[in-house]
């Protein structure tokens, strides 16, 4: 004897859903519905393009930040010489820094990862930017030469010193013992407000470049990238990537995702975004199990929208 | 008008294939192509009619998605062609640009109603899993494709969600590998990997919708007078509009 299967299951079955229509049939051209649905869409695409246009905000550069914000600039460039800053004390793929990983228990996919794209801020924000200038400042020898303990002394108070200074403005930095700090980090600023610095970064000293890893990591260490995207109601507290610069529709099927940032506990953890980014994928992972859950599964057959759907059918019994 | 017209009765096979002898299938080739036809026969994947349920608004919003997605194929190798920065210096090029955007708009609205509205048909019923499973995931990888598209901009846009991105997939461990703020590797995925993704998956998925064929209405009945047509194919009924046949 053969088990009887859920009217709701996926299983084939004997019911009518897992046989060949064998009732009354209507002319269906799919060809026809497709060229008709093609057209269409191009010319509601088109109307929405010509009437609504989309968004093209300028990308900011290292040089825009150093001119417009150099006290921010300087603060930043000082925390990545002294390896303070959030790339700094990121953790795989950027470095080691250790306890910096997000977890779940045991689970430390970061760390499992690696270090693939390995960044020491110091050498490769600063030091290495600066020797590709024609004239090097003598305050990289200084440096180079110095010890740990004493680098990060320097940075450590000229960090302080920048912090109580008018504007951060390294011109009313009070008088103190930063040794090559402040030479290098104006440098940094004069290389970066005349421009090389950004094609430095991003190339290396090479022709080509395809990759921004490091612009983008600097220029996200400071205030001003923040700030900006703060201005332009995309940051994590504001459903950040959902929405899109202007008064565009953005990403709005990463409302969900977006919305775990939004409210407590979540926004609050300091494993936010592993914490979230697994309950999305359980969620799909969810949807698309759906057919086998017995309760989730029989809904549809719960809430009668399917009445609506088929209301010429159900008209016609 | 819709016209109802009376189901196929000829159940004979079509083809010649169909009436061989199973010995004339003896290479691979031949066996696929065996396969392939009892699976998919070609009046199930070009068919001319289709059951007299099949008649409400939802059904529209498939071909929705499809015909959008044609349109963000069109629109993004014009914009690839032409390099990733040509529709910031060209009136026309950032018109392109506005109709792959709303292209996928109008592509992700139309798929979210047809996701919507099969889960309230139940359209897994029937055997129909795979067609749920690769739909959901259609709608999975789609949104990544969306994602690294917003990473080739190359405007503030793009370096802010690479900036802000990245946490999530570092966290993950996917970020070692899938660098978003790596302009290179983003337009391989975007331009190259994930439409091939999407298009195999909706494609899959269109396929999988012909062989297993549209779901017959919850809690249809053998009785329904629409099925005794079948049986009684003199007796008048009336069709969609309402008007006798």
């Amino acid at each position: 004897m053969s088990k009887k299967i859920s009217p709701m299951s996926w299983r084939k079955g004997n019911g009518i859903a897992g046989r060949s229509w064998k009732g009354t049939n209507r002319e269906y051209d799919l060809f026809k519905e497709l060229t008709v649905g093609v057209v269409v869409v191009s010319l509601l695409v088109v109307a929405a393009s010509a009437i609504f246009s989309s968004p093209d905000d300028h990308s900011v550069t290292l040089k825009s930040w150093a001119t417009s914000q150099p006290g921010d600039f300087v603060v930043t460039a000082n925390a990545e010489l002294g390896g303070t800053s959030d790339t700094a004390g990121y953790g795989p793929p950027y470095n080691s820094t250790s306890g910096s990983t997000q977890t779940i228990g045991a689970l430390d996919l970061q760390s499992l990862a690696g270090v693939k794209i390995p960044i020491d801020t110091s050498k490769d924000f600063v030091i290495d930017p600066l020797k590709t200038l024609p004239n090097p400042p003598a305050a990289i020898a200084t440096w180079t030469a110095a010890s740990s303990d004493e680098q990060a002394a320097w940075t450590l108070a000229y960090g302080k010193a920048l912090d109580k200074a008018k504007n951060n403005n390294p011109s009313n930095v009070a008088t103190g013992n930063y040794g090559p700090v402040p030479a290098l980090t104006n440098s940094l600023l004069t290389m970066a407000k005349q421009g090389s610095l950004d094609s430095v970064l991003q190339s290396g000293g090479s022709f080509y470049n395809f990759n921004y890893t490091r612009s983008v990591l600097f220029l996200g260490d400071g205030a001003y990238l923040n700030n900006l995207a703060s201005t332009l109601h995309l940051g994590g507290d504001q459903w950040g990537m959902m929405n899109e610069t202007g008064n565009y529709p953005g990403q709005s099927w990463l409302w969900l995702f977006s919305a775990f940032y939004q409210v407590e506990p979540f926004k609050s953890l300091p494993n936010a975004d592993l914490v979230v980014l697994m309950i999305v994928v359980a969620l799909t992972v969810l949807l698309m199990l759906v057919p086998l859950i017995p309760g989730l599964r029989s809904l549809p057959k719960i809430i009668p929208i399917h009445r609506l759907i088929w209301r010429n059918y159900y008209k016609r019994r | 008008m819709t016209s109802i017209v009376s189901p196929p009765t000829n159940e004979a096979p079509d083809s010649d294939e169909e009436t061989a002898s199973e010995g004339e299938f003896y290479t691979w080739t031949g066996k696929a192509r065996r396969w392939m036809l009892k699976t998919l026969p070609p009046q199930k994947l070009l068919p001319q009619t289709q059951p007299s349920y099949v008649a409400s608004w939802i059904y529209v919003f498939g071909m929705g998605a499809i015909a959008s997605l044609a349109v963000i194929i069109v629109s993004g190798i014009i914009l690839s062609l032409n390099g990733p920065s040509w529709w910031h210096i060209s009136s026309l090029g950032h018109f392109v640009n506005s109709t792959h955007l709303w292209s996928v708009e109008f592509f992700f609205l139309f798929m979210v109603v047809h996701l919507w509205g099969k889960f309230w048909m139940a359209s897994w019923r029937g055997g129909r899993l795979l067609t749920w499973i690769t739909g959901v995931v259609s709608f999975a990888v789609s949104i990544a494709a969306a994602f690294t598209g917003y990473l080739l901009q190359t405007n503030f846009e793009s370096e802010w969600v690479s900036f802000e991105a990245k946490d999530a997939l570092n966290a993950a461990g996917i970020g070692a590998w899938f660098n978003v703020a790596n302009v290179g590797q983003m337009f391989m995925w975007h331009i190259t990997l994930l439409p091939i993704a999407v298009a195999a998956i909706v494609a899959l998925h269109v396929l999988l919708v012909r062989v297993h064929g549209v779901v017959s209405p919850i809690d249809a009945a053998k009785t329904d007078t629409q099925l005794r047509d079948a049986t009684f194919p003199d007796h008048h009924d009336t069709d969609l509009t309402g008007k006798t046949i």
